[in-house]
């Protein structure tokens, strides 16, 4: 019999609505999943389905949510050992909305530690694994959540995204990841990266359910003062096809490094926009060949900062036996970090430092300028922009974790998008070797209607089936 | 590029304690990444204005209004150390 985890999260809830479906059942059932979970995918579940307030409009379908949230009470970590044990006495804007709304929360679920990394590797508490291979990465930084959605232990899961942690791990799960324009979410209760870049974003099942989720995450916050929510309302999508859309290809984002099972996934997506009677425009993004040197400078240099908090004095992990307060910090920070975090905060103090800090950071942050005129000029002649979303599908364990530089290098089709502060989505697009490929489709900042439709036609037209993700 | 001296010098600003083995792992990684950061000098960014933050807002008011915040138990509530009214540390000159 049907317990209602077949159901995509907006189905669910329209079941619930119409007295099909139990909301304490429905809850009760993904419970006992994430409980069983053989993917790593969550690091905490909640006992019981919280109270739904009546008449909420999600109807108390479950969320999984990124361990970089917090949430009142509830282990809150970051996927780092330093944070270990860690409950916030208060909830981030996004679940709390969330929530409010009728999506209560499932389960904490795994990710790159601090949201660094592309492959769920750096977690402390060891990886999430792809459902689809389970000797594969999920993908990172929010890999848990891609995971738990694609393998349906969750119906619908939050992530954040900051060079790309929605929207490479939807890929490399075959799910639907979406980065929304940086300020339509609040980052409030988030755990800091890079705070100019970082934004939350939900990972679905499908477009709809990514829609609906966003038009409930998103909105201003008296405590983020950079969000400003979105100007208009989001629409759930319903397009058929793409008449009288332009789509813009950068050679620069499809071209060399892409491999060629994936090209292939890329190339057939391409001709059904034309089929759906969108066409097709050649554009060039110049400066997105620097943007992983941009961004890996930029976001070390605000994560520097942002995690010298973690210190062992107010909250988490603290060394013992240490004679002095310099020691206590030190001590503190070389044990509960990881060896990714500790790059990163290293490269950043470096570029930040007395008599580099104009080379490296002011330079960064000159690219940066010219990747969004590049954005600008293109939307100028194109309404959408099409990149695969990750060159690769989804990588064996272990086997990139040996070489930082190549790991960071595998970023270069979604890193320049949050530079630029734009949205832009992944969606399922087929398969290469036998695991999902993820298609990108990125506007102008605040056109997430427009990307959410146009996703939705080539969604229908692709008719992916990640049924063998499932368990 | 970057060499063992600086990476210590490094790690002391961001009060990192490294290992020996780690030392010398990261001043190849660190090396190579640099390498790659640089390639941005390739780039003519004479003139060009510097990017912060792709919101432009200039002073976000709310009204000044005194609200709640978190009582003094809950904030000093996950502290490893505490009597209640502080955060407990060790002495910041013990150890000299």
């Amino acid at each position: 019999m049907s317990d209602g985890t077949e159901l995509t999260g907006a189905q669910a809830a329209e079941q619930i609505e119409a007295g099909e479906l139990s909301a304490p059942e429905l809850f009760a059932a993904y419970r006992q999943r994430a409980a069983g979970d053989e993917l790593n995918a969550f690091l905490w579940v909640a006992d019981q389905a919280p109270a739904v307030p009546a008449g909420a409009p999600l109807g108390g379908v479950p969320l999984a949510v990124k361990d970089l949230f917090c949430a009142e009470g509830v282990p809150s970590q970051a996927g780092s050992r330093i944070l270990e044990g860690y409950r916030p006495p208060y909830t981030a804007t996004a679940v709390q909305r969330l929530a409010a709304a009728g999506a209560p929360m499932l389960g904490k679920t795994n990710m790159d530690e601090f949201a660094m990394g592309s492959s769920n590797e750096s977690s402390g508490f060891g990886p999430a694994l792809n459902p689809w291979d389970r000797s594969r990465v999920p993908g990172g930084s929010s890999g848990g959540s891609a995971a738990a959605v694609a393998a349906g232990l969750a119906p619908w899961a939050i992530g954040t995204d900051t060079g790309g942690s929605v929207r490479q791990p939807a890929s490399l799960c075959g799910v639907v990841g979406l980065r929304p324009t940086y300020g339509a979410v609040s980052r409030y209760g988030m755990i800091a990266f890079a705070s100019s870049l970082d934004q939350a974003g939900p990972l679905t099942r499908d477009v709809t359910d990514a829609a609906l989720l966003l038009s409930h995450m998103a909105g201003a916050d008296p405590c983020d003062s950079t969000c400003t929510g979105l100007p208009e309302e989001v629409v759930l999508p319903r397009a058929e096809r793409l008449d009288g859309l332009t789509v813009g290809v950068p050679p620069q984002l499809t071209g060399e490094g892409i491999e060629p099972g994936v090209r292939e996934v890329f190339e057939a997506t391409l001709k059904r926009i034309e089929a759906l009677g969108g066409s097709l425009e050649e554009i060039e993004l110049p400066h997105s060949e620097q943007a992983i040197a941009a961004y890996y400078v930029i976001a070390p240099a605000e994560a520097s900062a942002n995690l010298a908090r973690f210190d062992g004095v107010r909250y988490g992990r603290r060394a013992g036996d240490v004679q002095d307060l310099l020691s206590l910090y030190e001590e503190t920070r070389e044990q509960g970090f990881g060896d990714e975090v500790k790059r990163r905060i290293m490269i950043g103090t470096y570029a930040l430092s007395s008599g580099y800090y104009d080379a490296y950071y002011g330079s960064a942050q000159r690219v940066r300028t010219k990747i969004a005129e590049d954005f600008r000029a293109a939307y100028e002649k194109v309404d959408l922009i099409v990149t695969p979303t990750s060159p690769t599908v989804a990588f064996p364990l272990g086997e990139k974790t040996g070489d930082p530089l190549a790991m960071y290098l595998l970023d270069f089709c979604t890193v320049p998008m949050p530079l630029a502060g734009i949205p832009a989505i992944s969606i399922p697009g087929g398969l290469s070797e036998g695991l999902p490929v993820g298609i990108q489709l990125a506007g102008p900042a605040f056109s997430e209607n427009m990307i959410l439709d146009a996703a939705y036609a080539l969604e229908q037209a692709i008719g992916f089936d990640g049924s063998a993700a499932r368990v | 590029m970057i060499d063992r001296e600086q990476v210590l010098y490094v790690a002391r600003l961001a009060r990192l304690r490294l290992s020996e083995e780690e030392v010398g792992r990261m001043t190849g990684e660190l090396s190579s990444i640099l390498e790659h950061i640089e390639t941005i000098a390739a780039l003519d960014l004479e003139g060009v204005e510097p990017t912060s933050h792709v919101v432009q807002l200039e002073n976000v008011l709310r009204p000044d209004e005194p609200r709640p915040s978190l009582d003094r138990e809950q904030a000093m509530g996950q502290a490893p150390d505490s009597d209640g009214t502080g955060f407990r540390v060790p002495s910041p000159s013990a150890g000299q």
